[in-house]
């Protein structure tokens, strides 16, 4: 292995975690800004200029409370959960292209490695909801087990829809094949893509796993500290990686006026667009219930999934 | 020994450590995260060995389906850390199971193979599409035939009898 490999690895796992660490923030403070003027209010304001500091000042408070482990938890299970949760998405990140040139690690298979990886953050609730020793949380973790199952086939059913009309499962490949028809084509499998992702991130309105006003908290309800705050950046990680993907998938990534040069701005835009859309689901919808949240999976989104499929097939086979 | 030999020992000693620890764990949901742990690590092996699609493939069925499904079982039904308690008759015929399973696949990859290195050169997943779809399209497509069958069967089973306790929902459509 020569110097300037080992060299551009060290840069681009330097340049992935930067992202990891930041744009989670960003996504975070236009929650708290968006929610705040949907709502007809101010939002965070005092720390530093309209409150752009205010997650620094979040950070700074977690890491000072204290690391509690309920005695009644399964020691290392419950200490080891947030990890769980956190790292598939700082993985799956790392394949996620901003352009044709601008990704980290360019496997072959990527659409395939991102679903992969991030199905193995579910483990991280599940891990929380059991180790706490808490019957809010088992619940909470229950309800958890039970969404991501559902709504991991749906997701992944649209996602091969893409694959299907672009021929390949590298995301750098379906970009290139992406044309702005695709827009009304991938139609119904962009809204079960979303739909699902959202689920998938445990968002209102399918937050019924950390359902406040029922469970208290879910599986997060005894962390306190550094562990829930990496409960809460797992979910903002989580918005971004479905964000990116999804602007990736369905909106053409990089393709833009100046494409050769601005890229990967448009790729961030394109994502920061989504992670607004799904904020702004949390501020317009109410929690479904269990049982709606499981009908809604298996009796509207698989069969409109499958039927993107089919018609995703018909296309390739008419026009491919 | 190259990097990749050494990359290959070290995922591998992973795999068969928290394989070993999943079944000698008292606490039956440590069983199962180290199960997670010993196919994530098998996932690991078959990426080592140049087989992607597999392995991609078994960390989203094995890692993110079938486990999750595990541990909402468990969760379901036990409480606590209450240990399992195994018989010694049960520890042994596992252990001759277990044992014997290992022999015969032993003694049957030397045979097929001997003791010689082979290099591995897998098909990459378009290979594994085109073979899954032209040569092997029918036995494929009795396989989804197999599952929804399953399907039907247990939408069957689930409201076939009609007991005391639900008299939500089935009850409306039966004859």
């Amino acid at each position: 292995m020569d110097l300037a490999f080992a060299l551009e690895i060290v840069l681009k796992t330097a340049a992935v975690m930067a992202a990891f660490l930041s744009l989670p923030l960003l996504v975070g403070q236009t929650e708290h800004k968006v929610m705040a003027h949907m709502q007809g209010r101010l939002g965070p304001m005092e720390a530093g200029f309209h409150g752009i500091g205010q997650l620094v000042a979040d950070g700074i408070k977690f890491v000072q409370k204290e690391d509690i482990t309920p005695a009644g938890a399964d020691r290392h299970v419950f200490r080891l959960a947030p990890a769980v949760a956190l790292v598939p998405y700082l993985v799956a990140l790392a394949v996620i292209p901003l352009s044709a040139s601008w990704v980290a690690a360019d496997v072959p298979a990527s659409l395939l490695f991102v679903l992969a990886v991030t199905s193995v953050g579910v483990i991280g609730t599940l891990m929380a909801g059991w180790g706490s020793g808490n019957k809010y949380s088992l619940i909470g973790g229950l309800r958890a087990g039970a969404q991501l199952v559902s709504y991991e086939l749906p997701i992944v059913l649209a996602a091969a829809s893409v694959a299907m009309a672009a021929g390949t499962l590298s995301l750098t490949g379906i970009v290139g094949a992406w044309s702005p028809w695709w827009l009304l084509w991938q139609l119904p499998g962009a809204f079960v893509f979303l739909t699902a992702a959202v689920a998938e991130l445990q968002r209102t309105p399918f937050d019924a796993p950390i359902a406040d006003a029922e469970i208290v908290f879910g599986p997060l309800t005894e962390y306190s500290g550094l562990r829930f705050a990496f409960f809460l950046l797992s979910e903002y990680a989580g918005i971004v990686v479905m964000s990116l993907l999804f602007a990736v998938l369905y909106l053409g990534g990089w393709g833009g006026p100046w494409s050769d040069t601005l890229g990967p701005v448009w790729t961030l835009l394109k994502g920061l667009a989504v992670a607004v859309l799904i904020i702004w689901l949390r501020v317009a919808w109410p929690r479904v219930r269990e049982d709606q949240l499981q009908r809604f999976a298996w009796t509207v989104l698989l069969p409109l999934a499958l039927g993107q499929l089919a018609l995703t097939g018909a296309g390739v086979v008419i026009w491919g | 020994m190259s990097g990749l030999d050494l990359l290959f020992l070290a995922v591998g000693l992973l795999t068969a450590a928290s394989a070993v620890l999943a079944v000698t764990s008292r606490v039956v949901l440590h069983a199962a995260l180290w199960l997670v742990v010993a196919l994530g690590g098998l996932a690991g092996c078959y990426l080592v060995l140049g087989a992607e699609l597999v392995a991609l493939v078994q960390l989203l069925i094995y890692v993110g389906g079938v486990v999750v499904l595990v541990l909402f079982a468990l969760m379901l039904t036990r409480h606590g850390n209450a240990p399992v308690q195994a018989s010694a008759g049960h520890r042994v015929l596992a252990g001759v199971v277990a044992a014997g399973l290992t022999v015969l696949l032993g003694v049957t990859l030397t045979a097929v193979v001997g003791w010689t290195r082979v290099p591995v050169t897998g098909p990459d997943s378009t290979d594994i599409g085109t073979a899954i779809f032209g040569t092997w399209v029918w036995p494929f497509e009795l396989l989804s035939l197999l599952l929804l069958l399953a399907l039907v069967a247990a939408v069957a089973v689930a409201r076939g009898a009609g007991s005391v306790e639900d008299v939500g929902a089935a009850t409306e459509e039966e004859p």
